[in-house]
């Protein structure tokens, strides 16, 4: 084991001297506190370390001692439920060894090691086995299954496995005979550094969307599993919220939330929702399927630059397993923040507003990391992997460096609306700024598994959006009423995709969630009423009075009708066509009488 | 151990350069003498083999290279806490602040690192008890909740220490006796500022049970770096040791960012926007962070930090990194101010985050939530319709917009504005809202659950 001495402290940075054995990314332990550290720069016998936790009261001359080691997890089974700070400590631990508030140098595996789990072997001796290949599986929860891996590199015959039976994760459960003879024992977890994706076989297109239950993403912007989005907005605009309702909602087998340098009652929420939502599809809790990652902003920033490290690499994990996981890291600016700071205390070339000039590098490696993908393994198996990230620019101002070096390597743009915020038109995400590259590659599973007519619905909708920005400019010059009979239709319509579509609220017990059958069945109300009325128009029937008729009302709380009772929904229909019918005899009999 | 040093260096700013040293650890607590013998103080912001880079409290005027002795006193900058600190004054570095205070200094129960350590999210109680401020902007709208922390935007010349003062007099919880107290840290803000928070704690017996640090405009800047540190401390000791719920007000945030910036400028940081250091996020959040609740224990900390927004821009990056870390934001308007409105706050860009769960049945009332939307709704429609109106004239107007642009004169009138001295309750506010809700006809109520509907305005009603 290197060690060296302290030279210099600056805040989070400290030099050490006399580790000119040492190499990058090794991890450290700093002064006799054993505080956590990563080599980021080696200079001469003089390295550069990050130090996970506050380093009041370091000074030259402590030593350090190099581990050899780089920043590891530990990959096994009891990482559901839990939360850790950014470099995989438990934080229910760590608040049982030191007390409400983070003392220093508490070093907390990841993994419990004395719980005893039920393993069931599923892989036979004699067979060839590589990486990634199913020795057993674990009943982890009540929802997942811990399907237990060979970790990738190791390749040979399968020489023993153990029987079914409860063991620890330190126990050996299998041994794999390799090429050259040598047995290697395997235990039910392995290690795995955090910077270093884990191998798959091949990357494929997402050709599925991930269904959220929010109606402006799986209507409008569709992100796919195994892809990329990002939600950039302003203070307040409603990234968390978005980014915790996908958390809850979205279909995916596993969720990994990481709150990078954002506010600790938001991980509190967290904590304190997820045992008592049940997951829709599961019936389960929803935390059941969740491993939350924790580095608030008042936690150290080294440890802060990990942390979205330590939850793609739990992420990708389970992906491994063939599971479908959702990765949602907020806030990805203050990831940026920190490699920030890091590289202002080395003394590096700024880039753009004092960003280290790898920014735009280390973004588009990290969202690499995503996709839909053929694991390692012998055989086939699929795994998804789909990364949202929410971005927060400097005054909301979208020409941010961190904003730009994302939006070149992401799919899907949710852009937030400040304006749409203070109307308190949630999701603030706007309709014409935001995009979706997935539509395209959808397209098939739309047609497969929702009505065939529900792009056509959709491009619709869109549509009349964008003609009511246009007519909107129009409007406000000469006023809504002199507006030709069509034009107010447009107006009248959009409105009500704005107001009775777009709208949800996150907080509404019914509405926070709307299921993709319910989705297609509320903007055919709305589509289909539009064409009602159109015709009605052509016919002659005065704007006026069929923009008054009740089924407005019934309208606006159709989103409020139950999952289980969607048929509700026709019958407003229904009673929107008689009203309109109405209003037609009506016109005709006055134009009889004319 | 104590080690002396006569080996200064360098002194730029408010920084000072210390060779030869050793054994000296970062953030390490120095007392520098000067020749006169007065005694100055600081903290090493960075030790590099045997220089040690020490930041003054009060500046380097009249320091001198050759004279200082520089002590470094082996502990980090601390405060002496006890419960005998309410009813009293001290300055920004903890010691009885002249003319308000003329007393010796008090005894301490125990010394604190004023820096505190992260609260472990695991051990934080999500905060939900509804604060009543008897401002109905702020209760019906912007709900404020026990722990949370929710800052003022201000700007020059708006009534902030007014409303600020209202919420210290007013606030409490409803239903309950429990022991509350204010924690008041004064930034770089005017003794007659100052003058004003202490005369009305004073004249509301609030004194008694307040705590007060006073850092002027006239006091050393750089000693600002530290006095929500120490109120923040002060706080901490208060809510958890004591079982108190404290309300932390820090007046003016603007002016203890400036003096990060001016070290970082010492220090010849690269700056991130408009020359704030690139930490200021993480350093700002190591102060409001320090606000809220934890499991098992009685008392709370909600913090309501007071900011001016230069040019009342809310872009600029004190107002913007506040409010990514703060759960909310209550903003002053200057338009409203010049309207005659008290307090002139704009809740359409104000938010708490936290209302959700400190509203509703058992909180405030059933319909609370319902209300706020349908309000938030009226009034965006009705400040289009006024919008319009400017274009337009009003004749031109739908019906349908006129009683939209009379809710929302009317909602400002009398729903925003209240007096200095008025103390709304929750129900009066409630009830208000209703009251102006039926200016409008009963089939906009869009947001409102029919349950409700038929019971705070029965079909067939009309006002
Ligand atoms: N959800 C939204 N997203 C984007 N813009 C919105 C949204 N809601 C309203 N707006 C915009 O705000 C303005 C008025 O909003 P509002 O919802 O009151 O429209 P409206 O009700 O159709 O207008 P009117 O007052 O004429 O009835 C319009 O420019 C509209 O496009
Ligand atoms: N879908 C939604 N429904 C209702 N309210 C919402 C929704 N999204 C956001 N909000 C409101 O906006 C506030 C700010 O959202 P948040 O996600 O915390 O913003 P950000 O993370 O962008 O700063 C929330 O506290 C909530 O009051
Ligand atoms: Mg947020
Ligand atoms: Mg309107």
């Amino acid at each position: 084991m290197t060690k060296g001495t302290i030279r210099k402290v600056a805040g989070p940075l400290v030099v050490a001297g006399g580790m000119a054995e040492a190499r990058m990314y090794d991890v450290v332990y700093v002064s006799d506190m054993r505080l956590l550290g990563e080599i980021i720069e080696i200079k001469g016998d003089a390295a550069s370390i990050q130090v996970y936790e506050e380093t009041w009261g370091l000074g030259p001359g402590d030593r350090v001692y190099s581990t050899g080691e780089p920043l590891s997890l530990e990959l096994g089974p009891g990482l559901l439920t839990s939360i850790y700070d950014g470099i995989q400590r438990p934080l229910d631990k760590v608040r049982e060894r030191s007390g409400d508030w983070i003392s220093r140098g508490i070093n907390i595996p990841g993994l419990d090691h004395s719980r005893r789990w039920e393993f069931t072997p599923t892989a036979t001796v004699g067979s060839a086995a590589t990486g990634g290949d199913f020795l057993g599986s674990v009943p982890e929860t009540a929802t997942v299954e811990h399907r237990i891996m060979i970790p990738p590199g190791i390749s040979g015959t399968l020489a023993w496995v153990a029987p079914a039976g409860s063991y620890t994760i330190d126990e050996v459960i299998a041994k794999v005979r390799t090429a050259s003879g040598e047995e290697v024992d395997l235990r039910m977890y392995q290690k795995w550094p955090v910077r270093r994706a884990r191998p798959v076989q091949k990357k494929m297109a997402p050709t599925e969307p991930l269904v959220t239950g929010q109606r402006v993403i799986d209507a409008f912007f569709p992100v796919g599993k195994g892809g990329t989005a990002c939600v950039p907005g302003p203070f307040g605009s409603g990234k968390t919220v978005i980014q915790h309702q996908l958390a809850k909602w979205a279909d995916a087998e596993i969720v990994v939330y990481v709150g990078c340098g954002e506010r600790g009652n938001e991980m509190t929420d967290v904590l304190q929702e997820f045992p008592e939502i049940l997951d829709p599809r599961s019936g389960k809790p929803l935390i059941l399927r969740t491993v939350l990652v924790a580095n608030t902003s008042n936690m150290p920033v080294a440890a802060r630059e990990a942390s979205v490290y330590t939850g793609m690499t739990i992420a990708e994990y389970f992906r491994d397993m063939g599971y479908s996981v959702a990765l949602m890291a907020d806030s990805t600016s203050r990831w940026a923040e920190a490699m920030r700071e890091m590289s202002g205390r080395l003394e590096e070339m700024p880039g753009e507003e004092g960003y280290p000039a790898y920014l735009g590098t280390r973004i588009a490696e990290f969202y690499e990391r995503a996709g839909k993908v053929h694991c390692l393994c012998s055989g086939e198996r699929e795994g998804a992997l789909t990364v949202v990230g929410a971005v927060s620019p400097a005054g909301g101002d979208l020409s941010d460096p961190v904003v730009q070096a994302t939006l070149r390597v992401v799919k899907v743009f949710w852009s937030l609306q400040a304006r749409l915020a203070y109307m308190r038109h949630f999701p603030a995400i706007g309709w014409l700024e935001s995009y979706s590259l997935y539509t395209e590659n959808l397209r098939d599973w739309y047609g497969k598994e929702l009505d065939a007519g529900w792009t056509a619905l959709r491009n619709g909708a869109i549509a009349l959006l964008q003609e009511e920005a246009n007519l909107q400019e129009i409007a406000r010059l000469v006023g809504a009423e002199s507006l030709s009979s069509e034009d107010q239709l447009t107006l009248f319509t959009a409105r009500s995709i704005r107001e009775d579509f777009l709208h949800q609220n996150a907080f509404h017990e019914v509405d926070t969630f709307c299921s993709m059958r319910k989705q297609v069945r509320l903007l055919g109300l709305i589509m289909s009423i539009h064409e009602s009325l159109s015709r009605a128009i052509g016919a002659g029937a005065s704007p006026k009075d069929l923009f008054s008729l009740p089924f407005r009302e019934s309208v606006a709380r159709a989103r409020y009708v139950p999952e289980n009772r969607l048929e509700e929904i026709d019958r407003i229909l229904e009673t929107a066509g008689s009203e309109i019918e109405g209003v037609l005899e009506q016109t005709a009999r006055a134009g009889e009488g004319a | 151990m104590i080690r002396e040093y006569r080996t200064t260096v360098e002194i730029s700013g408010p920084l000072m350069f210390v060779e030869n040293v050793e054994g000296v650890t970062y953030e390490e607590l120095a007392e520098i003498e000067l020749p006169d013998g007065t005694i100055r103080h600081g903290r090493v912001l960075e030790v590099n083999e045997s220089m040690a880079l020490v930041q003054l409290f009060e500046g380097s005027s009249g320091v001198g290279i050759s004279q200082s002795v520089v002590r470094f006193l082996g502990k980090s900058v601390e405060l002496g806490v006890s419960e005998t600190m309410l009813g009293r004054v001290f300055d920004g570095q903890g010691r009885p602040r002249a003319p308000f205070d003329t007393f010796p200094p008090i005894v301490p129960d125990r010394m604190i690192n004023i820096n505190g350590s992260p609260l472990n999210p695991y051990a934080r109680d999500y905060p939900a008890e509804f604060i009543q401020t008897g401002l109905s902007s702020i209760d019906g709208i912007n709900t404020l909740v026990r722990g949370q922390k929710l800052p003022v935007f201000s700007a020059s010349g708006l009534p902030h220490s007014a409303v600020a003062a209202q919420i210290a007099r007013q606030a409490r919880v409803i239903g309950e006796g429990e022991s509350f107290a204010v924690v008041f840290a004064a930034l770089g803000i005017t003794f007659e500022e100052a003058d004003y928070f202490i005369r009305d704690f004073k004249s509301t017996g609030a004194m008694d049970r307040a705590v007060v640090f006073l850092n002027l405009a006239d006091d050393p800047a750089i000693e600002r770096i530290a006095t929500p540190r120490l109120a923040l401390t002060a706080a901490e000791y208060l809510a958890y040791q004591k079982d108190m719920h404290i309300l932390v007000i820090l007046t003016d945030m603007t002016n203890y960012c400036d003096a990060l910036r001016e070290i970082s400028a010492a220090r010849r940081e690269v700056p991130g926007r408009r020359g704030y250091p690139g930490y200021l996020y993480t350093d700002l959040s190591t102060i409001y962070e320090r606000a809220g609740r934890v499991k098992g224990r009685k008392g709370s900390i909600t913090q309501i930090p007071i900011l001016t927004m230069p040019e009342d821009d809310k872009t600029h990056p004190i107002p913007d990194l506040t409010g990514y870390i703060t759960e909310g934001q209550l903003i002053l308007n200057r338009e409203l101010h010049k309207r005659g409105v008290y307090p002139p706050m704009d809740v359409m860009e104000s938010l708490s985050r936290l209302k959700d769960k400190g509203i509703g049945k058992g909180k405030t009332r059933e319909d609370h939530a319902d209300l706020f939307n349908q309000l938030m709704a009226a009034y965006s429609a009705g400040k289009n319709a006024r919008e319009l109106a400017v274009i337009l004239g009003t004749a031109a107007l739908s019906p349908l917009d006129q009683q939209y642009l009379r809710f929302a004169e009317e909602y400002e009138r009398r729903y925003i504005s209240q007096g200095e001295g008025e103390n709304r309750t929750i129900e009066e506010t409630l009830d208000l809202g209703w009251e102006l809700l039926k200016l409008l006809p009963r089939e906009e109520m869009k947001r409102v659950r029919p349950e409700h509907l038929d019971k705070y305005w029965p079909a067939g009603e009309h006002s």
